[in-house]
């Protein structure tokens, strides 16, 4: 139901006019505006992950940072001490994402929390894993760890941006096939079926404590596949910003902005707030404070105005009004 | 491992605790009467310190005394923060709420950060090297009228919520909320006010702090988690377990960072929170 606008044939040609539009782009931007989508692309991919388990199956989670900063982390020391390549690390680094959801999902659900109780307890995991990290001298604790530039192809180091830029291009295809695949599927209308009423499904014999936990390695394991992208993209991982409660709050303001529960939701949000937050970053950042002030009060008219969502709302809106008796009579 | 320090250890952490608890129970009340876990709770408590920190160091006003302008004034801003940002949301899903609270959090601490540069700040008040000893124990002055201060003002809330007629009306809203509104309470006045409650309880711990602890736009992050535990481990929504709880928790950290390099004193509460989470996530005073 909620993907009933791509059965329009107008919004197939606009996927796929969009993606026209993102694989020939290299051919005519800059380094700084590729950077721009590059990041855009990213957090929308990042976003549709958290999807999985927060739009389809109703889990919110406010911890997903760490699934990500686990890929990122196992793929960056792998590298660094054992020289593996990124290409290999990214898988493991998936592993190690889906390994911390199995973790998490599993006390969780084992233990039934629900609703605040799940936030607070990822959010409180999310803390935890921070501290430890900070303190972890095998991985750089404190310090962070440097990738050395070596461009190469095995190395997943290269001198200019078009490569990054493919690379993500089709993990946020590769995710929105997953996406699709997940709604059309008996597993993702289980999932829905949770979200909408967990005690309804339960009574009719889904064994929700599963489906929840599925939906959560599904979405760290596809979380933590990123993170080599990150590390190597920028060279530099440190737990502050890849550990922060920062992060797992504004992976979950993508889809929320875009439309939880929907295929292109978290892609249409990041391109609707990750510019905001790279433009107000760029032209406000030189007053301390600013543009995250900015950032508290679009995160606050978001909620408040479209609390379903761009994607959502728009549905709503082009969806035919079903006939009310009074249409009839005329 | 020496009984001198241990001693030093429980006498610290339970005054913080009362600090903690005083934090907590605002945050419970919002809690159960709203039904909203408010992440703008640790930003109100920054707007208290920086309030009590403008009155020191311009007016001369002592800290602790600044608390009777800040209260008034904290909850003047969250009664006007929830009629203006929450009470649209109200009837909305619990995650929407959260969300709306986080933005209101970020742009209180970054409004703070923008007028105010986010560098830490700190005041020095004339007996802030005042001690008393009790026996091996050295407990800063300081620290002492802030517990006194925080359990005076838990105890003038309960009251409050125990025998005013606004009070019972929060109370019965916590309860059952429907009927409360059956028996003719205005529960939106009722959640203007409880939200105020909650922000004053937040800026005057703020304000009760701050002649011992270092004062930027971010430091409530700390605080807030703490809370968060705090009100679980007490049963969310209840006024005399996040109390206790708070007591508990400072306790643990304080100990804690007897045994564990300073770093990983969070560690300990964390673990807490986790365990609690787990085992009885209805708190201590909640039924399993």
């Amino acid at each position: 139901m909620k993907s009933a606008m791509f059965r329009f044939s107008y919004s197939k040609i606009m996927v796929a006019a969009a993606l026209l539009v993102l694989l020939s782009l290299p051919l005519y931007t800059g380094s700084y505006l590729m950077h721009v989508v590059i990041i855009i692309l990213f957090f929308g991919y990042l976003g549709a992950c958290w999807n999985i388990a927060a739009g389809y199956a109703g889990q919110i989670s406010l911890g997903h940072a760490i699934f990500f900063g686990a890929g990122a982390y196992t793929s960056t020391v792998l590298f660094l001490k054992a020289g593996v390549s990124p290409w290999i690390g990214m898988w493991l680094g998936g592993v190690s994402g889906m390994l911390l959801g199995l973790f998490v999902g599993y006390l969780t659900f084992r233990y039934g929390l629900k609703g605040h109780y799940f936030i607070l307890a990822t959010m409180a995991f999310g803390a935890l894993t921070k501290v430890i990290a900070l303190n972890l001298d095998a991985i750089g604790a404190a310090q962070g760890l440097i990738i050395p530039f070596k461009a190469s192809f095995v190395n997943f180091q290269f001198t200019g941006k078009t490569p990054y830029y493919y690379y993500i291009l089709f993990m946020v295809i590769g995710i929105v096939l997953v996406c699709t695949a997940v709604e059309r599927s008996r597993f993702g209308q289980i999932l829905m079926a949770i979200r909408e009423d967990e005690d309804a499904a339960e009574s009719l014999g889904v064994n929700t404590f599963m489906y929840k936990l599925l939906a959560m390695v599904l979405s760290s394991f596809v979380t933590g596949l990123v993170g080599a992208f990150y590390s190597f993209y920028i060279g530099y991982i440190h737990p502050d910003t890849l550990f922060t409660p920062f992060l797992s709050i504004q992976i979950t303001l993508i889809p929320i902005t875009g439309g939880l529960g929907s295929v292109f939701g978290p892609i249409v949000g990041s391109f609707i707030l990750s510019p905001i937050s790279e433009i107000t970053r760029g032209f406000l950042g030189k007053f301390s404070g600013l543009h995250l002030m900015v950032w508290g009060v679009v995160i606050m008219l978001i909620v408040i105005l479209i609390p379903k969502g761009i994607i959502v709302e728009i549905q709503e809106r082009l969806r035919p009004k079903p006939k009310t008796g009074e249409d009839q009579s005329l | 491992m020496n009984s001198e320090l241990l001693l030093q250890g429980i006498a610290s952490g339970l005054l913080i605790g009362g600090v903690y608890a005083l934090v907590a129970i605002g945050l419970t009340l919002v809690y159960g009467v709203l039904n909203i876990i408010n992440f703008a709770h640790g930003a109100l408590l920054v707007i208290g310190m920086y309030a009590s920190y403008f009155l020191f160091t311009y007016f001369g006003v002592d800290p602790y005394l600044s608390a009777l302008v800040i209260i008034p004034l904290l909850f003047v801003i969250g009664g006007l923060s929830q009629k203006i940002v929450i009470n649209p949301l109200i009837d909305a899903p619990p995650h929407v709420c959260v969300f709306v609270t986080i933005g209101l959090g970020y742009f209180l601490e970054n409004f703070l950060a923008f007028v105010w540069s986010p560098e830490y700040k700190n005041i020095e008040v004339s007996y802030v090297r005042s001690i008393i000893s009790l026996g091996e124990v050295t407990i800063p002055v300081t620290r002492l009228i802030t517990f006194i201060l925080a359990l005076l003002l838990t105890l003038a809330l309960y009251l409050f919520l125990k025998k005013t007629d606004t009070g019972k009306a929060i109370r019965a809203c916590a309860q059952e909320k429907e009927a409360a509104v059956l028996m003719g309470i205005d529960t939106k006045r009722i959640f203007v006010i409880t939200f105020g409650i909650g922000a004053a309880c937040a800026g005057a711990a703020g304000a009760f702090i701050l002649p011992f602890f270092y004062l930027g736009p971010y430091v409530g992050h700390t605080f807030l988690l703490t809370a968060f535990i705090v009100v679980v481990f007490g049963s969310m929504g209840n006024f005399w377990g996040a109390f206790l709880a708070g007591l508990i928790i400072g306790l643990g950290e304080s100990i804690g960072e007897i045994f564990l390099p300073s770093a990983m004193k969070e560690i300990v509460s964390l673990s807490i929170f986790i365990i609690v989470l787990f085992f009885r996530p209805s708190g201590l005073m909640g039924h399993p």
